[in-house]
């Protein structure tokens, strides 16, 4: 593929992918304590892109922390728009993408809400229930807005659908790395591995492997296989606790230099 | 062609339907559409289907003209008595389908949501039947509304699982549902309770249903000399026991009429939305979060609809209606009074709305085909208590 015709977030990634860097993509909820001011941390703190999430009532793909970090955010009033306008307030040094769940960006519309993440410096968008079945209006608005659409794979994706996400995800693709919600868990499980390397085995674009991706040692265990990890839980859950930037920073971190270390 | 025919392979009727699920799911609804496609031009599983509804769950059920009922107000009313189906409701129907093939694909566990409890203790009587292990999620809100149903479902063999977050009612514990299954899809297939969720859910759901307005076209056309009733009523909360009648008689002259709760009203004060796996019209604030539903009725307690239902508004052919809490607590104690057959707060919502049309948006004299959801006893201790009775 040609360099020019990738979005922002992809070229981005892609860069530091094949400078020999892996990539590292801390998920924080938008709108939950000092959620700006925990941006400039990690990214800091060495962060390749940030996920930024725009609450939903009825999350239907996240475990009981990201659950409570989007309702507190709900509870204190927090909206898609006003998420959108903190992030045009402010300038980061890498890209940022949003994730949320369909009915936000149905209810804005499409053409609308591309425009408003553009408008927002926004790169990315990464939508759980919207996949390849229901996703191509959205995929193709948000190209035409610069928004790269990250799709998903999941260890029960077919082989053959796998190929097909591989094509039609923009900025990197999301390799699942469990059966199950967003959380912390103990170990990392087998899938996470696996699904890296399907996805490497059929694609060229970053592969970032999430979901139950929970410290330093599990996020060095993926990343020998996969481009980098997506961290969500193990970080909302410091915030969540009071943690703040700081936290947030020795967090990622120690992160950081885990996969550094990776030869 | 039916008017309620099967949905576009993506599962739309119309604009409404889909698969709005995350990737994980994706595999598993494929696997479902498949099987069930092939089951239900089996007639193997099909006679199956028919043999425990007809040995085991009672069917058919009658359809009975109430007398004093109908003198009372002027037209001539008839119900299907889906409370007389074994679990004292429509969701049996529905359930054995689901749990035959549940076994079809080898899996060995069932999941599902429950509001009134009904779908809950429906799933957990055929986890038992087929052998099945059942885990039921409940909001905390309606466990304690619906503690009879808790109990039977625990006699039944099921866990029951209390969910505590969000509205606390039956959309949390979709939510609730969905995300386990989101971690057991392997082993476990989810029993979704009503025409909703991702396709082929609201299709096969339907179909399972259908068997209430199937029978009734043939009882109502026996009653009536060849005639079908001029009224077919049904309370709305996912839509399942309203599609199930419907699709009986959506290709004849019969009007259809969808009762929802006031406070759950999501044809009537609805725009659409996707939330649970399909696009059909939600209850939600002006940036698309979903809002809470509030409705005496556990059952009907729900922001959301079956997408055939939009798509049945969209075309015009049925109307949707909605009942206040009041005139259907009014209209469980008249139907109770007047003919001995307590109704659950379900299906009073349908009779309230018959009895406040009655002579008005309903000529006198017309006949009216009310489907009975299910039986009251569930509710009968929330109810007293609604009343002031204590004792
Ligand atoms: C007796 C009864 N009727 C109706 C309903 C509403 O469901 P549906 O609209 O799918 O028929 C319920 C749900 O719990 C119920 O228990």
């Amino acid at each position: 593929m040609a360099n020019q015709t990738l979005g922002m977030l992809e070229k981005a990634l892609t860069e530091k992918r094949d400078g020999g860097r892996k990539l590292l993509v801390p998920y924080i909820s938008g709108g939950l304590g000092d959620w700006i001011e925990t941006i400039h941390a990690i990214i800091e703190a060495g962060a390749d892109a940030v996920e930024v999430g725009i609450p939903f009532s009825d999350p239907i793909m996240d475990g009981p922390i990201i659950q409570e970090a989007s309702q507190r955010a709900l509870d204190g009033g927090i909206t898609p728009s006003a998420i959108l306008s903190e992030l045009r307030r402010n300038s980061f040094a890498v890209p940022i993408a949003v994730m949320t769940y369909y009915n936000i960006v149905h209810h804005a519309g499409h053409k609308r809400f591309a425009r408003e993440l553009a408008n927002s410096g926004v790169s990315g968008s990464i939508i759980p229930d919207l996949q390849l079945d229901e996703g191509g209006d959205w995929i193709m608005m948000a190209a035409e807005n610069g928004i790269d659409n990250v799709l998903l794979a999941a260890p029960s994706t077919s082989p053959e659908r796998l190929t097909r996400s591989a094509v039609s995800s923009r900025g990197f693709v999301y390799g699942v790395g469990l059966m199950g919600v967003t959380g912390e868990r103990a170990s990392l499980a087998d899938s996470a591995s696996e699904i890296a390397h399907r996805l490497k085995e059929c694609t060229t674009r970053p592969v970032l492997v999430g979901v139950g991706v929970s410290n330093a040692e599990q996020a060095v265990q993926v990343s020998r296989v996969s481009d980098g990890v997506i961290v969500g839980s193990a970080l909302v859950r410091r915030l969540l606790q009071g943690g703040g930037p700081q936290s947030a920073f020795e967090f990622i971190s120690e992160l950081r230099k885990g996969i550094d270390a990776i030869i | 062609m039916s008017i309620m025919g099967a949905p576009s392979s993506s599962g739309r009727f119309g604009e409404f339907g889909g698969r709005f699920v995350p990737e994980s799911l994706i595999p598993a609804c494929f696997e479902l559409e498949k099987v069930f496609t092939e089951a239900w031009s089996d007639p193997e599983f099909k006679n199956e289907y028919q043999r425990i509804l007809r040995d085991y769950a009672g069917r058919p059920t009658p359809v009975t003209e109430l007398q004093r009922f109908s003198d009372w107000l002027g037209v001539r009313v008839f119900l299907k008595r889906e409370d007389l189906a074994h679990t004292g409701s429509h969701k049996i129907n529905n359930v054995i389908g689901q749990a035959l093939l549940t076994k079809r694909m080898g899996k060995s566990r069932i999941i599902a949501e429950t509001g009134a409890g009904q779908h809950g203790v429906a799933t957990a009587t055929a986890a038992a039947l087929l052998g099945l292990e059942c885990v039921v999620y409940m909001g905390e809100i309606d466990i304690a509304r619906q503690a009879l149903n808790v109990f039977r479902m625990k006699l039944l063999g099921a866990s029951v699982v209390s969910v505590t977050s969000g509205s606390r009612t039956l959309k949390d514990a979709i939510n609730e549902a969905m995300r386990e299954w989101v971690a057991s899809v392997d082993t476990t297939h989810y029993c979704i309770g009503s025409v909703m969720g991702p396709h082929p859910y609201p299709y096969m759901v339907r179909e399972f249903q259908r068997i209430i307005g199937d029978e009734a076209l043939v009882q109502m056309r026996q009653i009536l000399d060849g005639d079908v009733p001029d009224y077919v009523v049904a309370c709305v909360g996912g839509g399942s026991n309203a599609a199930g009648t419907f699709v009986g008689f959506v290709d004849t002259r019969s009007k259809l009429i969808g009762v929802e709760p006031e406070g759950g009203a999501a044809i009537n004060r609805g725009i659409p939305g996707v939330v649970h796996g399909s696009l059909s019209n939600l209850l939600q604030d002006d940036v698309g979060q979903v809002q809470e539903a509030h409705s005496i009725s556990a059952g009907l307690d729900y922001p959301g609809v079956g997408p055939e239902h939009s798509y049945l508004a969209s075309i015009g052919r049925a109307s949707y209606a909605t009942a206040h809490d009041s005139e259907v607590l009014e209209a469980l104690q008249s139907l109770s009074r007047l003919e001995g057959i307590i109704p659950a707060l379900e299906p009073a919502h349908a009779i309230a709305y018959v009895i406040r049309e009655a002579g008005k948006t309903i000529p006198l004299g017309s006949s009216v085909l009310i489907t009975m959801s299910g039986r009251g006893d569930k509710d009968a201790e929330s109810v007293a208590m609604m009343l002031g009775e204590n004792n």
